[in-house]
């Protein structure tokens, strides 16, 4: 086994563990690279099958390529696909950066989705790698009454044991790719053959490395217009993933507060 | 789709740095990164501004203490994992918190790491961490441990002054039976003997932590050992019965003969399934797989599919480690689910063999193993259990205890079968198979204990009374244990000596956890006049326990005497009276304080029923999931 055979297999426990632990469970689908490789993954836990619903949380906001993405593939793999609105912004608590404030309307979107569904498991596709406060995530991390995320008091997670408390309000968000690198996303895309939305490739010299609204996500200099010059930059460059993302740059903490409050 | 072979990779080695506060950790791993070239653009630039905003000259530590309150407070809270490479190897570093209190979260980053940095600071030696960091390594299982001696600038990196330093740190690790690889000096904040030779120190002749991290086994194959398939879940799928799981160790090939679980039913692995993945006939340890089985069979999860020649052990009693992460200490008689790879199995504490005391290392004989602590214990299960004793380097025998509500309350690597307990000793409560949950969700509330503390006469049963049935007509399971009740038969035995007294309160706290456990809510009323006394309930009871103080002047309380026991006390009749001749120690943090000089007792129950109510009650979402 190699190193993809080895995440690929570590992944694959994680959602047969979800599956069988959580119910009612849900899949994020951002329609960004990680996440499809997220379903990909989930496919190969199901022998081709996805055996529960993916949600998409829309600002509405995202870019049309997306919307296309997102509409063909929920066809063509056979997904229940479960969408859900953000609020508007001025809902949103305005002591926030504005970058941070347009994102936190994903939580409130999630919110509302885990409240109507009542689901018991929500699987989402960060990794450690993009963002330091995700470091610290656990690969079953529960979620108390309001979605928060008590950073202090996280529960003990060793020997592949996670943890599964049924209390009332609590809800597991599970991280199937949190040891996933982003070469590794690509490097698996690669090997797999993952379709992705093409503005991750480069057009006249720009590409999109992370993709989230359009307002708040900026395209990198870049000639790299496969997926093999993507893995080939990859290896090079010293930028970090966000570097694009407007939010993660406001204030030292701006990250953090939008984690501790329900983000992804 | 191309495969290049050229990209194809070991998987990270996983290597956790440990060691006392302060000793320099996340300094080391700051520097590591940053000498190793493994930062990204702008980190440095981040981490000079942050530190500047702190009046700090550089912090390699905010490299990882990302959280504000860990830059904040200059602590490590949670553990962090960070890819590295040193050329070619892939590495993961975890980077586990020093403080005692966050002995959970160390445990979560370093318990599948291969090898461990343990760094000591050379001026300092071994300090409390460095012991129980160390007794962790072993108990985890790490059996590579590369010893970092750190701060070696403070001794003017003077060979003798070193020297004597580590021959302190490898006694310490040889009562562990841990034989270090390797001792490096090193000054983490100076560079020393981390990804460069110290220009210092020309008498030391070892590798520098990086070419003895290079050095390090990769994670070993074992899938040459006996097979081990526990059972993750079984799908239904296209009219097929599928069984998924992980394959622990050995290899899986189309045609073996598996035995399965405790049963023992034999079948025949008549394929490997699987979606875009060119189709298989062998699987080999770490793959997880789904296989048919033939005749159809159907195994629950947990069940241990295994080759008939190679069983595992199986035994009801078990001698295990312990590494103990609740708050409260564990004690005899305590059940858990005890959670093997994919099996649960329902197990009690049959008895506490040894403790370890942390001071010297040394074991030895207790009747609780405290907060954090280590010990040695036997668990008995009703049923037999399938295991493999714990082996380093191995995912053998790697047990952890759950509570009730399904959470990681223990490690406890599995030893070997006990011999059954003789004499009258055994002590085997069995467990309800009816979760807490359950029960709640059938009630529409929880169970707790409202301890309700306070002077003679404060009030106390006349408030739980009244507050019991403004309770119970709400549709609350409720009950009052009040004092005289006890006295008047289960604790009929006992007069009012300090030692009586408290074994009062236990007795109550006993009985009030065993009708909480069945979902009920106990209103205790009882003096309970020694804090001592209180935490001591509060330990027995558990999860679920609150504090209600009942205040009352005590002129006040005299005044109303309602059973004549002040006045007497005051023409001394009775001695030992709370208020009188014995202390009463107001409670510090009551969870809430019922003043009962103003407002009538039908107010002050209002109060407590509400509160009561708000505490137990499950809300409308809950219910309507039940």
């Amino acid at each position: 086994m190699d190193d993809l055979d080895q995440l690929e297999a570590q992944s694959v426990y994680i959602l047969r563990e979800a599956y069988r632990k959580l119910k009612p469970l849900a899949m994020l689908w951002s329609l960004g690279k990680d996440s499809n490789v997220m379903l990909w993954l989930a496919r190969k836990a199901f022998l081709g099958r996805v055996p529960f619903p993916v949600m998409h949380v829309d600002t509405g906001k995202k870019f049309p390529e997306m919307y296309r993405f997102r509409d063909e593939y929920a066809r063509k793999w056979e997904l229940e696909l479960l969408l859900g609105e953000c609020p508007p912004v001025e809902e949103i608590d305005p002591t926030l950066p504005p970058a941070a404030r347009s994102a936190a309307r994903k939580t409130a979107g999630l919110a509302a989705m885990i409240e109507k569904y009542k689901l018991e498991g929500v699987i989402a596709g960060i990794r450690r790698d993009e963002q330091a406060t995700r470091a610290k995530e656990r690969i079953f991390s529960p979620r108390g009454s309001s979605h928060k995320w008590d950073v202090r008091n996280q529960p003990p997670e060793f020997w592949d044991q996670y943890a599964t408390p049924h209390e009332e309000g609590v809800h597991i968000r599970v991280h199937p790719l949190l040891a996933w690198r982003e070469i590794d996303i690509w490097r698996y895309i690669e090997r797999e053959g993952i379709p992705l939305v093409d503005l991750y490739f480069a057009r006249n010299g720009k590409r999109y490395r992370s993709l989230g609204d359009q307002d708040i996500t900026s395209p990198i200099d870049s000639d790299a217009a496969t997926v093999a010059e993507v893995i080939a930059e990859l290896q090079t460059t010293r930028t970090s993933e966000r570097a694009g993302r407007a939010m993660d740059h406001e204030s030292e903490d701006a990250f953090e507060r939008l984690r501790v409050a329900g983000y992804l | 789709m191309s495969i290049d072979i050229a990209a194809r990779q070991d998987a990270a080695t996983p290597i956790v740095i440990v060691g006392h506060v302060d000793h320099g950790k996340s300094t080391l791993i700051g520097r590591l990164l940053h000498d190793t070239d493994n930062l990204p653009e702008g980190r440095v630039a981040q981490i000079v501004e942050s530190s500047k905003k702190r009046g700090l000259k550089i912090e390699w530590s905010f490299l990882l203490d990302s959280l504000q309150i860990e830059r904040d407070q200059g602590v490590t809270v949670d553990s962090t994992r960070i890819p590295f490479h040193l050329d070619a190897r892939q590495f993961v570093i975890v980077d586990a918190p020093g403080h005692r209190q966050f002995l959970r979260n160390m445990i979560t980053g370093a318990a599948d790491a291969e090898a461990a940095v343990l760094v000591v600071d050379a001026a300092e030696g071994a300090q409390e961490q460095t012991r129980r960091h160390a007794m962790l390594l072993r108990l985890i299982g790490i059996r590579h441990v590369i010893v970092l001696m750190n701060k070696v600038d403070l001794l003017d990196y003077d060979q003798a002054r070193i020297a004597e330093s580590e021959r302190a740190v490898a006694a310490l690790l040889r009562q562990l039976d841990i034989e270090p690889s390797l001792f490096v000096p090193a000054s983490a904040r100076e560079g020393d003997n981390i990804a460069a030779r110290s220009p210092h120190m020309g008498w030391y002749q070892g590798p520098t932590l990086t070419e003895a991290l290079a050095q390090v086994p990769a994670p070993s194959g074992r899938a040459d050992l006996p097979l081990r398939l526990p059972v993750q879940d079984v799908y239904r799928f296209d009219n097929k019965r599928v069984v998924a799981g992980r394959i622990e160790r050995g290899r899986v090939t189309v045609g073996d003969s598996l035995v399965i679980g405790t049963h023992g039913t034999l079948a025949r692995v008549a394929s490997i399934e699987s979606w875009h993945a060119a189709p298989q006939i062998s699987a080999v340890a770490g793959q997880s797989v789904a296989i048919t089985l033939e005749p159809d069979v159907i195994p629950d999860r947990g069940d241990l599919l295994h080759t008939p020649d190679a069983a595992p052990v199986r035994a009801a009693r078990i001698r295990t480690r312990l590494f103990w992460l609740r708050q409260e200490p564990l004690r005899v008689g305590e059940s858990f689910r005890l959670r093997l790879a994919t099996a649960e199995h329902q197990v009690t504490v049959a008895s506490i063999d040894s403790v370890v005391r942390l001071d010297d290392l040394t074991e030895h004989a207790a009747d609780h193993v405290p907060p954090e602590g280590f010990a040695e214990i036997t668990l008995a299960a009703s049923e037999s259990i399938l295991f493999d004793p714990f082996t380093p380097g191995t995912t053998d025998g790697r047990g952890v205890l759950v509570d009730r509500n399904q959470r990681i309350v223990g490690g406890a690597p599995l030893i070997g079968p006990a011999a059954i307990a003789t004499g009258t000793r055994a002590i085997h409560p069995t467990d309800s198979t009816v979760s807490l949950w359950d029960r709640a969700q059938a009630r529409g509330h929880h169970g707790g204990v409202f301890w309700m503390t306070g002077l003679p006469g404060a009030g106390k049963s006349t408030i739980a009374r009244a507050a019991e049935s403004r309770l119970f007509a709400q549709g609350i399971d409720v009950s009052v244990l009040d004092g005289d009740t006890l006295r008047a038969g289960l604790c009929a035995d006992l007069g009012f000596s300090e030692a009586d007294r408290t074994e009062n309160v236990r007795r109550a706290a006993a009985v009030a956890r065993i009708l909480a456990e069945t979902g009920q809510v106990v209103l205790v009323a009882l003096i309970s006049p020694r804090a001592a006394d209180r935490d001591l309930a509060r330990q027995v009871v558990g999860e679920g326990f609150q504090e209600i103080f009942v205040d009352a002047d005590q002129a006040v309380c005299e005044s109303r005497d309602p059973k004549g026991l002040y006045a007497a006390a005051r023409a001394g009749r009775i001695t030992g009276f709370t208020g009188i001749d014995a202390p009463y120690d107001v409670p510090e943090n009551p969870d809430l304080r019922l003043a009962t000089g103003q407002g009538s007792v039908a107010e002050t129950a209002d109060r407590l029923a509400a509160h009561v109510a708000g505490t137990v009650l499950l809300g409308d979402a809950a219910r309507r999931r039940s």
